[in-house]
């Protein structure tokens, strides 16, 4: 390329531009702001990189070639779930966190910042009330990480080394939490499981109060669960926790809260999660944020990581504006004193998350949680009708995920998924390689995104392959 | 001051969302249930979360309002040292929206998602050469989780010698949370001080580095602007006791196509897509922080692994058994690494280098046009960013915070402050190379104004900012007595 370019994201680089400046400072050749990198340090060569593709439209047809070659939930009907679920956005959502005032925004500077603070700051309100707790921090990166984040937090209050999980955990959403605690010469937390009751699917509890102990520093649940029932002994397990000295940690689903009881009111005394279904698309897994919330009590507002905003006055009377709280437990604050670390995590989600909440309104929450609920147990239903094909943990309520056992179709889930591919559907998340041996298992999910039409069309599809 | 952009404008009061609420009103509508009812038993029913009724046009109303006392770098020049607060092309923002892509879902057998395999599987490859290194993964969620996984991959390869170390090294001149992710991982953090031309000894590494260290965590270009010319010979100490040389990356945009860290000595490096490689920071994220990695810490990278398409499609690669796990619930931030790869194609190697050229061109015009205004740190030329104090101003009694919050009443996002901690009153500075000539003088030209303004009235600058949507905030009022929740 000899032609020279003025790049359109550099506006520098018009040459009498660039040249005047180099003048400045007193630079003939641009590599000479670089004399003080020792020449044998520089790397000499061309980046091997395909050559610039210089348009925008160009872009355009490269992207949107690769897009075809994936198959997305817009052509298909998607019952794939298992922690990113396919929810309704409402086109709103997307209008605000597309304003350029808060997606090329920074972290934050009170003045500067303040609009976007006043928008954290009623995020965590509303989340607050979707939970009924007190204290919510900014969010952190995704639901695994604030099941993370949660357990070290509870062992930072008592003290305490073990925490007993569920055996039904996310094996992912384990192995997430095995980072963050694993510390490189001793743990900082022991994960112990409890056994599952394997007809209904909930926490043995005899099992449970056989491993709590002065030692247990938390008890962990999924509620709903990773295979979407509900825990019905939530308040049991939690009254097991407090009486041994632990902190009861509920990981729930914030969508299903307009229906549900909160954690809160079932004795939670740290509740967690993934918000992505509270206006976020799924993006490959892109659209995760995490959250955590706790009662006001500064012996739990003190372990949070992560930023907090508060409402404070002004010189002016009568205004008020929002101000860093507690900034010393971030490690911004402290640095490696501060309480893990903060940084960049998913602000703008946080702001979807207000808006979607803010629209919704109480009638809303309630609405779309009635709806996923009716329509998954309608599928459930239909599914469980067809021949061999069974639901499992079928007496356990459950939410917007279950679980099909097609072990006696004589068909794995692989070739039903397969099958359903002919028929324009994604199938259910295959846990074959989860589940004991010998069994064919899927993980279906079910939203108010998938119509009556869409889960009698799967229906049809799942007897014609299975039978 | 008429010929700055900072004016008093239209700024609308809006009050807290629930101030404008109304019983009754409704923002939303959901498709009918079609299905037959079914009740949830009454007791795990909860009560209706007591959140506000409103309409859609308040909610559109109340966020667009609060936008506009937000700014951006699509509002204004922000110069925020070591955050890389460049333009975010638009063309990359509409190829991360694609329906198509949104409606991604992560658990898609991998013969249905080879535009999103293959995606992230260029992506690496691209990061892994600009940075030198010969293996990559993505799913960071930004620079400080990048940390995490770098110290989880050096401490899964020191394990798998036999070897258990438990302190690391980390200059003075790092970012905070280079400590807080080695101190996540029970490393201890042990400081190294840079020398007096703010840059790193290899005898002060030398006399830290024992065989109980697992390496040493460098910035470089570092938090000063300045490049660790001594990195070389840093590393080869580290490694000469059987440490690991980690980077962070996250000021590499003074950097592509100049400097590769891989043959340099650095073991692992992450960067930030949301800093040099123009996806935007979304007020604090989404962000994406990958970490690069030279072979022998290849087994130990994150599940699942993208593998190279050979006639059958991009595979995910499970089965490692060295790896170090999971970091992210799926793959990363997604629709991040789709700007960043559109950005790295949009420039080529050419220009990306380019990018970083003029960065450091216009890091050193500031610097140049600056320097008889303020006290500069270290008097020597800089990479992307350069590092002033307040010391000329100390004595009138107008201080750095002072003098950021004037800045604002101009119409400009304060630079960093207070930080790097090693220079009292730092104000750090930081262009990047979408700041034009025209608005890089206009920023130098206010700079100059309050530092007058500095000399003859400081009273001026106690009362800034005077201009913003908010009068000085009672700061410790909201640190003491937090109300946390409307």
């Amino acid at each position: 390329m000899g032609e020279k370019i003025v790049y359109p994201y550099v506006p520098n680089s018009v040459p009498e531009v660039k040249a005047q400046m180099m003048k400045e400072v007193g630079v003939t050749d641009i590599m000479e702001l670089y004399e003080e990198i020792p020449e044998k340090l520089k790397f000499k060569g061309k980046l091997n990189l395909p050559e610039p593709i210089l348009d925008e439209y160009s872009i355009r047809r490269h992207v949107e070639g690769l897009l075809n070659k994936n198959k997305n939930a817009k052509e298909y009907l998607n019952f794939l779930g298992a922690g990113c679920a396919m929810h309704f956005v409402p086109a709103v959502c997307d209008e605000i966190n597309g304003r350029g005032e808060f997606l090329t925004a920074y972290v934050g500077e009170a003045y500067a910042d303040h609009g976007k603070w006043q928008a954290l700051f009623e995020y965590a309100s509303l989340i607050g009330e979707l939970l009924d707790m007190d204290v919510t921090s900014c969010p952190v990166y995704d639901g695994f990480q604030a099941a993370a984040t949660s357990l070290r937090m509870a062992g930072r209050i008592n003290g305490r080394k073990e925490v007993l999980l569920p055996a039904s955990i996310n094996p992912d959403m384990l192995l997430v939490i095995d980072n963050y605690t694993k510390g490189v010469t001793e743990r900082f937390l022991d994960l112990v499981k409890v056994d599952m009751d394997p007809e209904t699917g909930l926490m043995d509890l005899d099992d449970l109060k056989s491993k709590l102990s002065d030692k247990t520093s938390s008890v962990f649940i999924e509620n709903p669960s990773y295979l979407g029932f509900f825990e019905t002994q939530a308040e049991e397990i939690g009254k097991l926790a407090k009486e041994a000295g632990a902190e009861f940690v509920v990981y729930c689903d914030p969508i299903s809260l307009g229906v549900v009881a909160p954690p809160a009111q079932y004795g939670a005394t740290i509740a967690c999660g993934d918000f992505h279904d509270l206006g976020m698309h799924m993006q490959c897994g892109g659209g995760q944020g995490g959250f955590i919330a706790t009662h006001d009590d500064m012996r739990y507002v003190a372990e949070f990581k992560d930023l907090m905003f508060g409402l404070t006055e002004t010189v002016e009377e009568g205004e008020y504006g929002f101000g860093e709280v507690l900034f010393d437990r971030t490690s911004y604050g402290s640095r490696e004193k501060g309480k893990e670390f903060t940084g960049t995590t998913t602000g703008l989600w946080a702001i979807t998350a207000g808006v979607y909440l803010a629209v919704m309104g109480p009638k809303g929450m309630a609405e779309v949680g009635q709806t996923i609920m009716q329509r998954s147990q309608y599928a459930a239903k239909k599914i469980g009708q067809l021949k061999g094909v069974e639901i499992k943990f079928a007496g356990t309520p459950f939410f917007k995920e279950f679980v099909v056992d097609f072990s006696m179709t004589g068909k794995t889930v692989a070739e039903i998924n397969k099958g359903l591919l002919e028929f324009k559907i994604f199938g259910g998340k295959d846990l074959s390689s989860e589940c004991p041996e010998n069994t064919q298992m899927a993980l279906y999910c079910v939203t108010e995104a998938t119509t009556k039409e869409d889960i009698d069309k799967l229906v049809y599809a799942l007897a014609c392959v299975t039978q | 001051m008429s010929q700055f952009p900072g004016e008093s404008g239209l700024i609308i009061n809006e009050p807290l969302l629930w101030e404008k609420e109304r019983k009754g009103r409704c923002g939303y509508s959901l498709p009918k249930r079609e299905v037959e009812r079914q009740e949830l038993a009454a007791e795990f029913q909860g009560p209706a979360p007591d959140l506000p009724e409103l309409s859609e046009v308040d909610v559109v109303r109340h966020y667009t309002r609060l936008s506009q006392w937000n700014v951006g770098v699509d509002s204004v020049t922000y110069p925020l040292g070591s955050c890389t607060m460049k333009y975010n092309p638009r063309i990359n923002e509409a190829m991360s929206g694609l329906a198509g892509f949104a409606g991604a879902h992560p658990l898609l057998p991998a013969s249905l998602s080879q535009g999103a395999l293959s995606l992230m599987f260029n992506l690496e490859r691209h990061l892994a050469e600009i940075t030198g290194m010969d293996g990559a993964s993505l799913q960071p969620s930004a620079g400080a989780q990048g940390e995490l996984t770098g110290i989880l991959l050096i401490n899964a390869y020191l394990k798998s010698r036999g070897e258990n170390r438990t302190k690391i090294l980390v200059p003075d001149t790092a970012h905070g949370t280079n400590p807080a992710s080695a101190a996540l991982c029970g490393l201890r953090a042990v400081a190294v001080k840079s020398g007096p031309e703010g840059v790193l000894l290899p005898e002060s590494v030398e006399e830290l580095m024992d065989s109980d260290t697992a390496g040493i965590m460098v910035t470089n270009p570092n938090t000063l602007g300045l490049f660790e010319e001594n990195i070389k010979q840093i590393a080869e100490i580290v490694h000469g006791r059987g440490g690991q040389v980690y980077c962070d990356g996250a000021n590499l945009n003074a950097l592509m196509g100049v400097v590769k860290m891989g043959e340099i000595g650095v073991d692992v490096i992450h960067l930030n897509l949301h800093k040099t490689f123009s996806a935007p920071h979304g007020g604090g994220g989404p962000g994406c922080g990958p970490v690069c990695v030279r072979s022998h810490l290849e087994p130990f990278l994150p599940v699942p692994r993208i593998g190279p398409d050979q006639g059958q499609g991009h595979q995910l690669i499970w089965d490692r058994p060295q790896s170090v796990g999971k970091i992210h619930a799926f793959y990363g931030n997604f629709g991040v690494m789709i700007k960043a790869y559109c950005y790295i194609l949009s420039m080529g190697p050419q220009y990306l280098k380019l990018a970083s050229q003029l960065a450091v061109l216009n890091a050193n015009y500031v610097k140049e046009k600056l320097k008889g205004t303020f006290e500069l740190a270290y008097d020597r030329p800089c990479m992307h960013e350069c590092v002033f104090s307040d010391a000329r101003q100390a004595p009138q009694g107008v201080s750095t915070l002072d003098m950021a919050k004037k800045m604002m009443d101009y119409g400009f996002h304060p630079p960093t402050i207070y930080f790097p901690l090693v220079v009292h009153g730092a104000l750090m500075i930081e262009p990047t190379e979408t700041e034009s000539k025209e608005d890089l003088d206009s920023f130098i030209a206010a700079c100059q104004e309050i530092a007058k303004q500095a000399e003859t009235d400081p009273e001026l600058l106690h009362n800034a900012p005077v201009r913003p949507k908010l009068t000085r905030l009672d700061e410790t009022l909201a640190a003491r007595k937090p109300r946390l929740a409307g």
